[in-house]
């Protein structure tokens, strides 16, 4: 079990009479990797920089190792950040950007240009010390924003949205290649970010938030596969969410009619009682398309298709008017497969792929609403 | 195309702009008493300038003064400028359009009121009447220039240098100060310009105990011209020629 190497207690944050950030807890372990996702306005940029100390909470406290960071102003925290523009001084060479925080920590001369030239030799820079910030690309200047804050050995990395200004193909190559520095380095990573397939594919565990609150905090996996909830099962991925009942309970599973059939399926997670709505998720990749002549599943047919190079997306309405979003792989056998648009299937899943969720307050509070009406 | 038009309009233009200065450069080296033939090349009224104490003095006065009002208002509006950037606080938008209002007002009401205003607290008219004064007047070219550069500056520089250890005075002097450079140098120029030739201002708040180029040549305009004033009038040409060319190399080099 790691140890807690930051921990953030009862945080919260307002501008003005808008609440960004409400009595947030956190606890982030030395050594991971941890992302905080979310849609923009979710507050994840306002608790990054509460971590920095460039914004001061309105109540709560951030400790870091067991020392009271709250009140510390962001010089004298042993974080670093690297900012969305990068934030390289324009008027200094790439060896004087990253020698900047070390030339306030008064180092001997000798040090600070071995320690550069170590950094910079680690981000594949060690040609361009000498070139101002303007005349590097994109995906070097992102290189050398990370050398400069890593130069420091900061306990914690801050990183916010720092690749969101690069194209789709340098993007990837700059992923792999965080990842490779977080494992050289041992330096805690927080990382933010909208993009879910990042969150997804760089994190040790990925924090989702929404209105300044945690909704799920957890391995990728388990935010995937796991959803805590209805938010959190739509932003991370693609999401099947049908409208189901209870209909019987055994011991370890449960009896539901969704989509005007009975399916046996695992007990979920929470309490159900006979009777109750609940919501059946389905990632498009746990759908099963099926010959139409079969009496497996429901009947529909296809309205869309997607040629993804490794998938095929499809998009099938069924016959009450639900959209139903299938994604499959392509087959050896089958290399040419394919649907044509109006084409007639039938729906299913293997029984026990499916994640189940309670009905949540504000649905109850509109059901009820509108029953009234 | 038809490129025959703007060309001559061009041409008029640039006639008209540089005729009268390329008249004054070369009547400098006139040897005639008069400015309307030409008596062959001499350095005759370069001569006579500088052996017009009055007239050197006057100049030594001027580039003083504008030396020390362009440096005056430049630290002063450098300050005024970041701390309306940076800061939010009572009376902000107040002080801004004060600023304009110094700009924009006729420069005789200027003059008036300064003058009244060191009557009132019984100031001595001369070297430091005639400073404030012109620091008054440059200030909001130095705040407008300099706020303009800090408008597109990128909020996360100071918070970089923040993160990297910087306290905010070293993060002003290492970061800030060199980001706004440009337009420090361009308001402490433009300070000196408009000290140096002002007129209407100086006319009003200066004394008898420290005389500036301007007002002197004016007062000669009433006993008749000599050419040694196309002589003085070439060397703040090549003066101002040699300060314009350094700041561009100034600038080129910073942004190197």
């Amino acid at each position: 079990m790691k140890k807690t190497l930051l921990s953030l207690r009862e945080l919260s944050k307002h501008f003005g009479d808008k609440t960004v950030l409400d009595a947030l807890n956190l606890d982030i372990l030395d050594g991971e990797f941890i992302t905080l996702l979310g849609p923009s306005g979710c507050g994840k940029t306002t608790l990054l920089r509460l971590i920095a100390g460039f914004e001061h909470p309105d109540a709560g406290t951030i400790t870091l190792d067991g020392t009271d960071l709250t009140q510390v102003p962001p010089e004298h925290r042993p974080l670093n950040t690297v900012f969305q523009h990068y934030a390289l001084f324009p008027h200094m060479s790439v060896f004087d950007n990253v020698a900047y925080g070390l030339k306030m920590e008064k180092r001997p001369k000798d040090e600070i240009r071995q320690r550069v030239d170590e950094v910079l030799a680690m981000v594949q820079l060690q040609d361009f010390a000498r070139r101002k910030p303007h005349q590097l690309s994109g995906g070097q200047q992102q290189r050398v924003a990370i050398a400069r804050a890593v130069v420091k050995r900061p306990r914690l990395l801050l990183l916010d949205e720092p690749l969101s200004a690069l194209d789709y193909k340098l993007r990837r190559t700059m992923q792999v290649e965080l990842k490779r520095l977080q494992r050289e380095l041992g330096i805690t990573f927080v990382f933010v970010t909208h993009d879910q397939e990042e969150a997804l594919s760089m994190s040790d565990r990925v924090v989702v938030l929404k209105g300044g609150l945690v909704q799920q905090l957890g391995t990728p996996r388990e935010v995937y596969e796991r959803p805590a909830n209805l938010f959190t099962a739509g932003f991370v991925g693609e999401t099947n969410l049908f409208p189901g009942r209870v209909l019987s309970q055994a011991d370890d599973s449960i009896s539901v009619d969704v989509l005007g059939f009975k399916r046996t399926l695992r007990r979920p997670g929470f309490k159900v009682q006979d009777g109750q709505p609940v919501h059946v998720l389905l990632r498009p990749e746990d759908i099963r398309v099926l010959d139409p002549d079969g009496d497996q599943g429901v009947a529909g047919k296809i309205v869309e298709r997607n040629y993804k190079g490794s998938t095929l997306d499809s998009v099938i309405q069924l016959e009450d008017g639900t959209e139903v979003l299938a994604s499959e792989f392509f087959d050896e056998d089958d290399p040419m497969f394919d649907y044509r648009l109006g084409e007639p299937v039938r729906v299913s899943w293997v029984d026990g792929w499916e994640w189940l969720l309670p009905e949540e307050a504000g649905e109850i509070a509109d059901r009820e609403l509108s029953a009234d009406a | 195309m038809k490129t025959w038009l703007p060309r001559t309009y061009l041409t008029l233009v640039y006639i008209l702009l540089y005729v009268p200065i390329v008249v004054l450069v070369v009547f400098s080296f006139n040897d005639a008493r008069t400015g309307y033939d030409w008596g062959g090349l001499s350095l005759r009224w370069y001569e006579a300038l500088f052996n017009n104490t009055a007239m050197v003095r006057a100049m030594w006065n001027s580039l003083w003064l504008a030396l020390s009002a362009a440096t005056v208002s430049t630290l002063i509006g450098a300050l005024t400028a970041l701390a309306l950037h940076r800061y939010r606080f009572r009376g902000k938008r107040v002080l801004n359009g004060m600023l304009f209002v110094v700009m924009m007002s006729p420069e005789i009401v200027l003059a008036i009121s300064l003058l009244a205003l060191f009557l009132l607290v019984g100031l001595q008219l001369g070297y430091v009447s005639l400073l404030l004064a012109h620091v008054t007047f440059c200030l909001p070219f130095v705040v407008i220039t300099v706020m303009a550069r800090l408008s597109g500056f990128d909020e996360s520089l100071p918070e970089a240098a923040r993160d990297l250890g910087a306290s905010d005075f070293i993060m002003t002097r290492t970061v800030l100060i060199p980001a706004i450079m440009p337009a420090l140098l361009a308001g402490w120029l433009l300070g000196f310009t408009l000290s140096l030739d002002d007129v209407v201002v100086s006319t009003f708040v200066s004394g008898p105990s420290y005389e500036i180029l301007p007002l002197r040549i004016y007062s000669m305009v009433r006993v008749g011209l000599k050419p040694e004033v196309n002589a003085l009038g070439t060397l703040l040409l090549v003066f101002s020629l040699v300060m314009l060319m350094l700041s561009q190399w100034i600038l080129i080099r910073s942004k190197r």
